[in-house]
């Protein structure tokens, strides 16, 4: 009798255990988790202007012929190549650059510099081409007609047409033919809290991403630290993206 | 004056007949081409992701630009008063419709997705001038549609001359839209200029203007009615007045350019260096387009019919090749996104872009010019769009047969 007691005190104090560890994982563990990814945005809130996602890509640290944040941008988005080069979706490149003057090379990734003063959504007829209140520039395929006149507006040819069937499509970043594309800025991960896909990829950590709009940040404190270029800077577009190291 | 006579065309002779037929084949053809682009994606053109916009919109933005200067000779009847050119008013209202109803056709069929215009008819955005354009297009028919009625019912008449003002007003702003679908590209180094809205205006008065003398000249001769001397001589002196004028406004456009280093880059490219652009702007626009019109419009002994028919042909074959320069040699030079610097990518950064006209698109073209013309074909066979006579005795009040037999009357 008392060794049958005994035994039940011990699955008792074993359940009591296990149950806490579960509970304490179950509300620590979010906490934790929401923690790592403070910059997260619940999914029934809407996306606030306060704040503003960006870049600083340093061109320097960026090295010459590696191009795993493209490949990572192809695999994440789903852009399968076709073999045509010449009507396939780049959303990011990687771009040889040679000073005419100086003979200064230098290598960078280009995409969409999510402007806050987008010549796409300004030509855009239909409003498909739109901004989002944290900055990111994107295309509603829904009411995209496939003019192209954002192609011809956007100073850093970022958008790609879809010129034929695209297969294996990635649920979270819907591809149509016929319609017109870019770089999301991988609003799928940075609504969970995490960095786009060629940011995580690039192993040179040349590429920074954040809230420009939050001090703390690290980007923001970077942009206040060191001298960064705004590609075609003449236009005033107010980009998302900078440059360090041209 | 007399009130102008104008009556259908009988439109049973075998000539007729084969030209609906022609153009039928070629409406069928270009809806097929554009059939196939859609089924199979805008990787069966020669569009890419450099060239983004080709052959079809070189047709479609010459047929709107062409429409609404083929309007200019109602105009000049209406606006400015020229009882000579009233005749010839129904026609021309008729005619700007109808092209301009032929390059909406062809842009709309090469869109990624025709089957959303209800969407381009439903979502705006009012800060897009192309959004705008859609409102001055569907604005210009009605506008035009009303001013035919008014001018073809003879109760309304009087009405037709305010019309005629609204329409002309309208379809300046219209062309200052579509040259600002260009001036409006801020980043584009051939294109970021307000010049761009005179010049299509400007262009708009010649092309249009040599689309009108063809379409009038070709119903005339078909129809077998009489045609002066005194029209073909005003249109002689007009449109050699509108191709020197659309030659000065290009001048100023490459000479501005010219002085500005940032742009020495696409001017060398496109005045000396391009090739085939090159070549479509010296000979195509140039020379074959202006200055062999210039020379044939102003040849000693005056007006000849087909010397005018002649050179409004060349000056569309000159228009299509300046559109062809704007549109796709703009494009072909590589964007400057960095100044200074040689650049290289996988995305055609730095090189010239390699752009090839495939056979669906210009079928594509080529059936919106058919559609246009088989609109006014069908129009003036059911319609009294054209004049029974445009000869000088029924345009010209003050026409006298024999000058000198007069004056010797006037002494006697």
């Amino acid at each position: 009798m008392e060794q049958n007691d005994n035994n039940i005190d011990q699955y008792r104090r074993r359940f009591l255990e296990r149950s806490t560890a579960v509970l304490a994982g179950g509300v620590l563990a979010p906490g934790v988790f929401l923690h790592a990814i403070a910059q997260a945005r619940p999914v029934d809130e809407a996306v606030s202007g306060k704040v503003r996602w960006g870049m600083l890509i340093d061109s320097n640290k960026c090295k010459t012929g590696c191009d795993k944040c493209v490949k990572a941008c192809e695999t994440e988005n789903g852009l399968n190549r076709t073999g045509n080069p010449l009507t396939d979706a780049q959303w990011i490149r990687k771009v040889s650059l040679k000073d005419k003057q100086t003979g200064r090379t230098a290598s960078l990734p280009l995409l969409c510099q999510h402007c806050a003063e987008p010549p796409c959504v300004d030509v855009c007829p239909t409003g498909a081409s739109f901004k989002r209140a944290d900055g990111i520039v994107l295309v509603d395929k829904h009411i995209c007609i496939g003019c192209r006149y954002c192609m011809m507006a956007c100073p850093y040819k970022a958008r790609s047409f879809v010129h034929e069937d695209v297969t294996d499509q990635k649920s979270y970043a819907p591809r149509g033919k016929g319609t017109v594309e870019s770089c999301t800025f991988c609003v799928h991960r940075v609504d969970k809290g995490e960095s786009p896909a060629c940011v995580s990829a690039c192993e040179e950590k040349a590429m920074v991403f954040g809230d420009m709009n939050d001090p703390q940040s690290e980007l923001s404190q970077l942009l206040r630290e060191v001298q960064s270029t705004e590609i075609r800077g003449d236009l005033a577009l107010n980009l998302g993206v900078r440059y360090q190291g041209i | 004056m007399k009130y102008p006579v104008c009556r259908e065309i009988r439109g049973n002779s075998p000539a007729y007949i084969t030209l609906l037929l022609i153009l039928g084949a070629l409406i069928a053809a270009g809806l097929g081409a554009a059939l196939y682009m859609e089924h199979e994606g805008h990787h069966v053109t020669g569009m890419t992701n450099q060239i983004v916009w080709g052959t079809p919109h070189v047709f479609a933005v010459f047929l709107i630009v062409a429409a609404s200067g083929a309007l200019n000779v109602a105009s000049i009847s209406s606006v400015f008063g020229k009882v000579v050119y009233k005749p010839l008013a129904p026609l021309s209202g008729l005619l700007a419709v109808a092209l301009l109803v032929g390059g909406l056709v062809v842009l709309v069929l090469d869109l990624g997705h025709p089957d959303r215009l209800i969407v381009a008819m439903t979502h705006y955005n009012f800060k897009s001038i192309f959004a705008w354009n859609i409102f001055l297009y569907n604005g210009f028919i009605a506008v035009v549609a009303v001013y035919l009625w008014l001018l073809m019912e003879r109760k309304m008449n009087a009405y037709s001359k305010m019309a005629g003002m609204v329409a002309f007003v309208w379809r300046l702003i219209l062309t200052t839209g579509t040259g600002s679908i260009f001036g409006f590209l801020v980043a584009r180094q051939f294109y970021d200029e307000a010049i761009m809205a005179p010049l299509f205006i400007v262009m708009s008065f010649s092309f249009g203007l040599a689309m009108f003398i063809l379409v009038l000249f070709v119903a005339f001769w078909g129809s077998e009615r009489p045609l002066g001397e005194v029209i073909v001589d005003r249109m002689r002196r007009l449109l050699s007045l509108f191709v020197l004028s659309v030659l000065f406004f290009v001048a100023i456009f490459h000479l501005t350019n010219l002085y500005a280093t940032e742009h020495h880059g696409i001017e060398a490219f496109i005045l000396r260096d391009g090739g085939i652009y090159t070549q479509m702007f010296w000979f195509g626009y140039v020379i074959i387009g202006s200055l062999l019109p210039l020379a044939l419009l102003n040849l000693p002994g005056g007006a000849r019919a087909e010397l005018v028919a002649v050179s409004a042909g060349l000056v569309v074959v000159g228009g299509l090749a300046m559109m062809y320069v704007i549109i796709i040699g703009g494009q072909a030079f590589p964007l400057v996104i960095f100044p200074g610097y040689e650049v290289s990518s996988t995305f055609a950064d730095g090189v010239v872009n390699a752009y090839k006209p495939s056979l669906p698109e210009f079928l594509l073209g080529l059936g919106g010019v058919a559609f246009a013309l088989a609109i006014v074909a069908f129009a003036v066979k059911i319609l009294r769009f054209l004049p029974l006579s445009l000869a000088d005795q029924d345009v010209d009040p003050h026409f006298k047969a024999n000058p000198a037999a007069a004056a010797a009357a006037t002494r006697a």
